[in-house]
């Protein structure tokens, strides 16, 4: 199942599908790691559209909601 | 070889590295961006000495921020380049290293927080990874200074490759295989730490702690900075340096001009150093003995925090509330340290991205945030009246935060950014570290301020024996007394405010005014303008046209926020 990140709860875990948005905004995410085929886990999510943040490759980034709307995540089973 | 430049990605420990390699003695911090200024150093190899310089940190050479424009222009005119990596991210580090590698430029990569891998369970076969890379490779510790001198005999074989420049894709594809070949991970139980940097970022733990860091903060805070007064920096100016300026002062002749410029004015025929106003007497005590100890103690806390990681927690958390008031929640970072001084605040406005972001960051910090000089004068003042009148001062600072930061979000075109931060893992402060820094910030205050602060006073002095602050007094008392309800005399904190905010603060001391009238020009002298130091960095930030905007919007307000409190208490 494909949804994006902002609907992964803290604790799943998954793999990134696809990064949707403009080339910088895909620039910019791919060079912080967050890129497709990359495992991620959901750490936590903040209240009313808060930053989402996640781990990838053993480094914690928060991301604005905006933008993790653009990050589709498959959910592991 | 005559410029070496340290490049990496942000928080991989470039200014550690960059400090062992110079021996300079520059702020190492572990929060994204700390140098988005650049710093330059020199070294010393044998008989050459190099310029080492630490290039803002930057994730990718095709710039997507201002800091990582100024690190692909300052690649062009450098002769050798160390990459620093950071080993426990290796995967993502690389794609840096791989940039660079076609750029045609030597390069040394040096695999930093070597020791941090043990801890994590990462496994990397140094040798390997140099063959794969076809650079030398050298595991470091910037912190520790392990494989330093190893990077440095190892700078001479630094190689060029000018590979051809490759795609995204193909760049992650030969990543991928590297990572796959040299880096072996172990499965680990999670540390305390660990546990403790989950629980600070999720939502429903993460804010009471806050809540908990910051009171305790500002407990340590105050408790260090009492502590030194009261034990220390006091008894010293009364045992020894009283009775010298008795004898000087009898030396001198009360009245004459050489006494009310170095002693000041007696009270009661003794020396009252909040009182006195001599450049000798409130001159030195006032930066030495009421605000030096509460530099001393925010820096340390600060410091502390810096160094644990806990400020780029502390913006994720805040960081929804921030966008209400037109910031995203990395904007705390500037905010944190404007409470130090507003000078390092305006500089670290920069790091904010829009220009937008940057006008509404700078106008709040400018009129809401008092700096820490400030913030002792006004404790030392206006504390001894009740803690409730700190209160009220502090209370309506942070209320005009709000209320400002709302307006100007609606009125401003644009939004504000999304976030997008890199949160490092908690690392137990170095006590040496957490020292150099904190010396580094009071010798830098004691430099700074010390001498303004004496050229403050005397200053205020040649004013008063020229008439010329009778001659503002006259041309102001309209405003002063009628709207705020402060004594004309007044005047004369509001023009050495533009100099030094803690002076200005002082000379109410001497005013007697009532505890209302002092509430009024405090919360005023906070909001009217900034101190000088802080206006240039701002106009170099903003650009003169946006700064005149900021200057008018806080003049203003501090007209209307003086007629409010004159009103209402």
């Amino acid at each position: 199942m494909s949804i994006d990140l902002t609907q992964v709860k803290p604790g799943e875990t998954g793999v990134i599908k696809e990064l949707r948005g403009g080339t910088e905004f895909v620039r910019k995410i791919q060079s912080m790691g967050i890129r497709p085929g990359r495992r991620i886990r959901k750490v936590s999510s903040h209240f009313w559209r808060g930053p989402q943040t996640i781990e990838v490759d053993k480094a914690r980034v928060a991301i604005g909601f905006g933008m993790a709307k653009k990050i589709i995540i498959e959910l592991d089973e | 070889m005559k410029k070496i430049l340290l490049m990496g990605n942000p928080n991989v420990g470039k200014s550690a590295i960059f400090s062992r390699l110079t021996g300079a003695r520059i702020v190492i911090s572990n929060y994204p961006g700390t140098t988005v200024e650049f710093t330059q150093g020199q070294m010393k190899i044998g008989r050459e000495r190099p310029f080492v310089i630490d290039v803002p940190g930057t994730y990718t050479l095709e710039p997507t921020s201002k800091a990582e424009e100024v690190a692909t222009q300052m690649l062009k005119d450098g002769d050798v380049v160390i990459n620093v990596v950071n080993a426990t991210n290796l995967e993502r580090n690389l794609y840096l290293t791989l940039q660079l590698l076609e750029k045609n430029r030597p390069v040394v990569v040096a695999l930093n927080m070597w020791d941090e891998t043990k801890h994590q369970g990462i496994d990397v076969d140094v040798k390997r990874l140099e063959e794969r890379l076809g650079v030398p490779v050298i595991p470091t510790c910037g912190l520790t200074g392990q494989g330093i001198k190893r990077l440095i005999v190892r700078l001479q074989e630094a190689k060029a490759l000018d590979l051809k420049p490759s795609s995204d894709s193909d760049k992650w594809e030969r990543i991928g295989k590297i990572i796959e070949e040299c880096q072996r991970i172990t499965h680990h139980h999670h540390t305390l730490l660990q546990r403790l940097e989950e629980l600070s970022i999720k939502p429903l733990s993460g804010i009471p702690i806050a809540i908990g860091v910051i009171y305790a903060a500002f407990w340590a805070i105050r408790f260090i900075g009492e502590g030194l007064i009261a034990y220390i920096l006091e008894p010293l100016f009364a045992k020894a340096w009283v009775p010298l300026m008795l004898k000087l002062s009898v030396l001198l002749g009360e009245g004459t001009f050489f006494h009310n410029v170095l002693i000041g004015s007696l009270i009661n025929g003794q020396i009252d150093f909040k009182m006195s106003f001599g450049v000798l007497t409130t001159g030195l005590f006032l930066p030495i003995a009421m605000v030096l100890p509460y530099i001393i103690s925010f820096y340390l806390i600060l410091g502390i925090m810096e160094d644990f990681g806990y400020l780029p927690r502390l913006a994720v958390l805040v960081d929804n509330f921030m966008h209400h008031i037109g910031l995203h929640g990395f904007a705390i970072v500037p905010m944190m340290l404007s409470l130090g001084c507003n000078v390092p605040g305006a500089l670290a406005v920069r790091l904010l991205e829009g220009r937008r972001e940057k006008f509404i960051a700078a106008t709040l910090i400018a009129i809401s945030v008092p700096c820490m000089a400030q913030i002792a004068m006004i404790i030392g003042l206006v504390g001894e009246r009740g803690g409730q009148y700190l209160g009220i001062i502090f209370g309506t600072l942070f209320i005009l935060m709000i209320i400002k930061g709302l307006i100007m979000n609606k009125v401003l075109k644009g939004t504000s950014p999304e976030i997008l931060l890199e949160i490092p893992p908690y690392r137990i402060p170095q006590l040496t570290a957490v020292l150099k820094k904190l010396s580094m910030r009071v010798s830098g205050f004691l430099k700074e301020a010390l001498p303004y602060v004496l050229l403050g006073v005397l200053f205020v002095n040649i004013l008063y024996v020229l008439k010329i602050i009778d001659f503002f007094s006259q041309v102001f008392a309209p405003l002063l007394t009628g709207l705020w309800g402060l004594p004309k005399e007044a005047i004369s904190a509001l023009i050495i405010g533009f100099l030094r905010k803690d002076v200005a603060v002082g000379m109410l001391g001497p005013l007697d005014l009532t505890t209302k009238q002092l509430v009024i020009g405090s919360t005023i002298l906070a909001i009217y303008f900034p101190c000088i130091a802080t206006f240039v960095m701002l106009v170099r930030e903003l650009g003169i046209k946006d700064m005149l905007k900021s200057a008018t919007i806080m003049m203003f307000v501090a007209l209307l926020v003086g007629i409010l409190l004159n009103i209402i208490l």
